[in-house]
Parts: C-alpha cells; sequence; structure tokens
C-alpha cells in the first residue's frame, strides 16, 4: 500500500504538474550550475551533480547566483528539459521568475524533509501530494 | 498585496498576454518580500542584455514578450551588450554572435528601451533624485543609486526588471522602505585607501563578509567639497560599491558625511554589528589569480569609465605606444563627448570601446587568456566567467602593462 501526505505552500507560480521527485539538500543556481543543454546539474561538488532535473518535480531549499539565471530556466523550458514543478522552502527572486516566465508550477513553504527522490509528487495550485510505494523494509 | 483595479485587470489578462506576464512577476516577487502594494518608478535599468547570457532562448523570449504586447511605458534604459554595436569586426566578435546581439538590441528598443548599453547611465544624463523610486538592475549601478544618489531600489533581475518597466511599477518592498535603508554594519578601516583599486580591494573584502548587509563608514579620508563629490571621489565610490554588490550583494551603503542620506538621523541602527579591516593585502592577493606578468588584454572602465577618466587615461598615454590589446570601456555617449581624448588614446594604439565590457564580452572566444585590469568587480568574476588569469592593480599600473606588455614590477609583485 502506497503512503500518501498532502501539503499545503504557497504558490509562486500556478499550475498542475505531477513527476518523480528529485531532491537536493542543498540550493541550487541555474547560471553556471545547470546545463541548459542537456539539463544536467553540472556544478561542481553538488549533492546532485551529473543528475538530469528534466521532467523531474524538482525539490530544493532555494535558489543562489546570479540574477541570469531566471533566463537559464527559461532555456531549459524551450529544450524540454525544464523540471515539470519546482519546490522550495524558501523562494527567491531568481528561481521564482525562472518560474514565471517558463510556466512552471512552483510552490514554496514546504517542508522538503517529507519528500524523498523517487518519491511521486503531484501539484495542483497550493496543494502538494506526495506518495511513496511502500518498501519492503518498512517497518509499520 | 493590494493592487489597484488597473493591475488586477491586467493580473486577470484582460489587457494582454504581454501586461499579465509582467504583473505577475511583479506580484511574485511582491508576495516572496512581503509588499503591501506596488509604487510607480521614475526609471528602470534593464540587465540580460548581452547575447552572451541570454543564448538563443532568451532572444525568443525577448521576441515572445515584445509579440504578446509588452511595451515599456517609462524611461528604461539597456545593460552593456557583449560588444560594441558599432565596431564590433575591431574586437574580433564573430558575424554570427553579432548578429544574433543586434537582435536582441533591436527586440528591446521595439519594446521601447533607450539602448544606451551602459552599466553606469548616472555619467548619461540618467540620475535619478533623492528618495525616487527606480527598478534598476545591474549590481554596480543600484549601489550607485542607492548610496550616491540616495534613490530607491532593490537588486532587480533581468526579467523583473523588464516586467517593472513595462507596468511602470515595482512592488514595494526592501529599500523602497525607509526603515530598511538605515545600516546595520559599521565598517572600521584601519589601513590607508587611495587608489581607485585600493577601494575596490576594500570593496570586494567587505562583501564576502557582510552578504546583503548595508554597511556604513566613517572617514575613510574622502574627499568632498561642501556637498559636492568631486570627480575622483565619485570614481572611488563607483569602484567600493561595484565591488561590494559583486563579492557580496551589498544594495546600498552609507559613508558618513558623503552620501546623501548620511546626512539623516538615525542611519546607523543601534544594533549594529561593526567590521574591522586592518589590511587590503587580503584583497589584492584574491584579485590577483596568477603571479604571472604576461597579459593578452589590458581593460579599464568596469563600471563604465567617466568622461572625467577617459581624460585622464589620455593624459597618461599622450606620445605613447602600447604592445597589448588596451580596450576603454565606457558608454558611447560618453565616447561621443570626449572625441579629443579618444583620438589620442587610440593614437596609442588602444581602443576606446563602447557598449560592452570585458564581464559580458565573450573575450575566451577572441583568444584572450590573461587580463589585466583595475576593476575589482572585473578581477573577480573573470577567471570563473571567462576563464582568464587576471592581474588587479591601479590604473597607473594597468597602463604601464599595456605599455611594456608586463605587469610592472615582477611577477611576484601583487601590489
Amino acid at each position: 500500500m502506497a503512503r500518501k501526505i498532502s501539503f499545503k505552500g504557497r504558490v509562486i507560480k500556478e499550475g498542475k504538474a505531477a513527476g518523480e521527485a528529485l531532491v537536493s539538500p542543498a540550493p541550487i543556481g541555474f547560471l553556471g550550475g545547470v546545463d541548459p543543454e542537456s539539463g544536467l546539474i553540472v556544478e561542481r561538488g553538488h549533492p546532485l551533480e551529473g543528475q538530469c532535473i528534466g521532467k523531474r518535480v524538482l525539490v530544493f531549499p532555494t535558489g543562489k547566483g546570479s540574477t541570469v539565471g531566471s533566463y537559464t530556466l527559461y532555456r531549459l523550458a524551450r529544450n524540454r528539459l525544464a523540471p515539470a514543478a519546482i519546490i522550495n522552502v524558501e523562494s527567491e527572486p531568481i528561481v521564482a521568475v525562472g518560474a514565471i516566465i517558463s510556466e512552471i508550477p512552483m510552490v514554496d513553504q514546504i517542508d522538503i524533509s517529507d519528500i524523498r527522490s523517487g518519491d511521486w509528487v503531484v501539484i495542483d495550485g497550493e496543494v502538494v501530494t506526495v506518495e511513496r510505494a511502500r518498501q519492503d523494509t518498512d517497518v509499520c | 498585496m493590494r493592487l489597484t483595479p488597473e493591475e488586477q485587470h491586467w493580473l486577470a489578462g484582460e489587457a494582454g498576454p504581454g501586461l499579465r506576464k509582467a504583473i505577475e512577476i511583479v506580484v511574485a516577487l511582491g508576495k516572496i518580500y512581503g509588499a503591501e502594494d506596488t509604487v510607480p518608478v521614475g526609471s528602470v535599468q534593464i540587465a540580460g542584455v548581452s547575447y552572451k547570457n541570454l543564448g538563443d532562448a532568451g532572444l525568443a523570449f525577448l521576441h515572445e514578450w515584445a509579440a504578446e504586447g509588452g511595451h515599456i511605458r517609462v524611461p528604461a534604459y539597456l545593460n552593456p551588450a557583449g560588444m560594441d554595436l558599432h565596431d564590433w569586426r575591431k574586437l574580433g566578435i564573430a558575424e554570427d554572435f553579432a548578429h544574433r546581439q543586434l537582435d536582441v538590441i533591436e527586440a528591446l528598443s521595439r519594446m521601447g528601451a533607450v539602448p544606451a548599453c551602459s552599466c553606469a547611465p548616472y555619467y548619461i544624463g540618467v540620475r535619478p533624485a533623492l528618495d525616487e523610486h527606480i527598478a534598476w538592475s545591474e549590481s554596480s549601478a543600484v549601489s550607485y543609486a542607492n548610496s550616491v544618489l540616495g534613490a530607491r531600489t532593490n537588486r532587480e533581475g533581468g526579467p523583473s526588471a523588464l516586467a517593472a518597466a513595462i507596468i511602470g511599477r515595482t512592488a514595494r518592498y526592501g529599500l523602497h522602505l525607509p526603515e530598511n535603508r538605515r545600516a546595520d554594519t559599521l565598517i572600521e578601516v584601519h589601513c590607508p585607501v587611495e587608489s581607485e583599486a585600493d577601494f575596490g580591494a576594500l570593496g570586494y573584502l567587505i562583501g564576502k563578509q557582510v552578504g546583503n548587509a548595508v554597511p556604513y563608514f566613517r572617514g575613510l579620508g574622502i574627499a568632498t567639497f561642501e556637498q559636492h563629490i568631486p570627480a575622483s571621489t565619485d570614481t572611488h565610490l563607483r569602484a567600493l560599491g561595484a565591488a561590494m554588490a559583486a563579492s557580496g550583494a551589498v544594495a546600498l551603503y552609507h559613508i558618513e558625511g558623503v552620501t546623501p542620506e548620511s546626512r539623516r538621523d538615525n542611519m546607523l541602527r543601534e544594533d549594529a554589528r561593526t567590521l574591522r579591516i586592518d589590511s587590503l593585502e587580503a584583497g589584492y592577493a584574491a584579485l590577483n589569480s596568477t603571479p604571472l606578468a604576461q597579459v593578452d588584454l589590458v581593460s579599464v572602465g568596469c563600471p563604465h569609465a567617466s568622461r572625467d577618466e577617459l581624460l585622464q587615461i589620455a593624459d597618461r598615454l599622450r606620445g605613447k605606444r602600447v604592445t597589448t590589446r588596451l580596450w576603454v570601456t565606457t558608454a558611447r555617449a560618453t565616447k561621443e563627448a570626449a572625441p579629443h581624448a579618444v583620438e589620442i588614446i587610440e593614437q596609442a594604439g588602444g581602443l576606446v570601446v563602447a557598449d560592452t565590457c570585458l564581464v559580458v564580452a565573450p573575450i575566451e572566444a577572441l583568444g584572450i587568456r590573461r587580463l589585466a585590469t583595475n576593476s575589482a568587480k572585473a578581477a573577480f568574476y573573470a577567471p570563473g566567467h571567462s576563464r582568464v588569469d587576471v592581474r588587479f592593480g591601479t590604473l597607473a599600473q594597468c597602463l604601464e602593462a599595456a605599455i611594456t606588455g608586463r605587469w610592472p614590477g615582477g611577477p611576484a609583485e601583487v601590489r
């Protein structure tokens, strides 16, 4: 039986989306940190270095770096490599503006410690639903 | 957020997708930062102009927004482009890059922006008044407008500045509010700070340590003529502000008795922390990425040189010849206001380059690997952004390097 939890966050960009979560414990800086041509995280030493963000529900604490990063998110969207949705703990302007201009649904004020990479996440406006298939090792 | 009936009408898409996108961006930022409402702005500075940074997708985005009816309704000025818009061939810029860059300028101009292509619009007639609300991007310009002119702006990003230009308003948060303009960090400087390079090194050290704080300086031995800031001081403040905004995120600073808001009461918070600077050595060391003496390009004018600086540079180059590439970057309007100085610099073999700078031009594609500059901002960004080795020092050292081809004083000397 799968486990389902729902959260209510704050809408940064209104929309509906679903996808497999990709969770980063560290902030993400899009200009120079994500390759807009491949969708890969390329920042040296980043916990998600080498992973592809395309079509994933990208979960991370907050954005960082150059304000040109908004345009990098846009380039990803044009290349069909953008995340399906973005979930932050606390939004900052670069990612917020990037999500808006790229039409990527985005919610913040979510406790991301409840989400793991691989969870199935559905976003509908301010509601985020996280579904995790039960593992054999689950105790309860 | 409280929106006017007109803003609600825009947000509902009733005035078209262009205005809807613009107000959405402004409202989203307002939400994040707790803005109660929006405020009209007197001018906008738009970053995200260099094709190097925008790419084809960024260019497509601008075309799309223009086609959706995004039309600028307040004076809005462009940041530097990736090349000199007239003399790009002289710089060695590729034809392909040039056409796309010109396309970016065309798209933004059609939307209603002024293609000033300068990071120092305050030198070419764009000088907001004390307390005037504006929406500027470009971190060094934000710092100058807030600190030296006492205008009010946050560090707008490229798309949010364009959004503000389209609706003529920005979210009223951050530095638009007087209580957020009080200094929270007192800077005590216990070493001489004399040249523009010294001010840049100082700014680099402070920015790194204070992030987005509001610093407050006493002293610094800055010359003012009653309430007027002379040209040399202006150059120093430009260097200080640009560096703090690059290594940190400082958008506003106060210098007691020098900057306009410092004359108001209670501009330093009681709970301000203190940062003490005893030496600039660490700054110079960090900004000189290499001990090598050879240079491929000497570039001065970041942020864009003032007319006064063009005259100074011409003075130092009169009768001399450079042996490396020398760029003096400035606004086109400044270049056109100093034709005799330009002639002297070019007779010496230098180029007075308009519309761009070494941070946003694709210098790596021009074969440049070793750079010398008197700009702490440029020295900070260049190794990562443009994959070059950097020598950083005063204008005099930079011009000597341009003439001899070698950084003065031998390979090991940093200062």
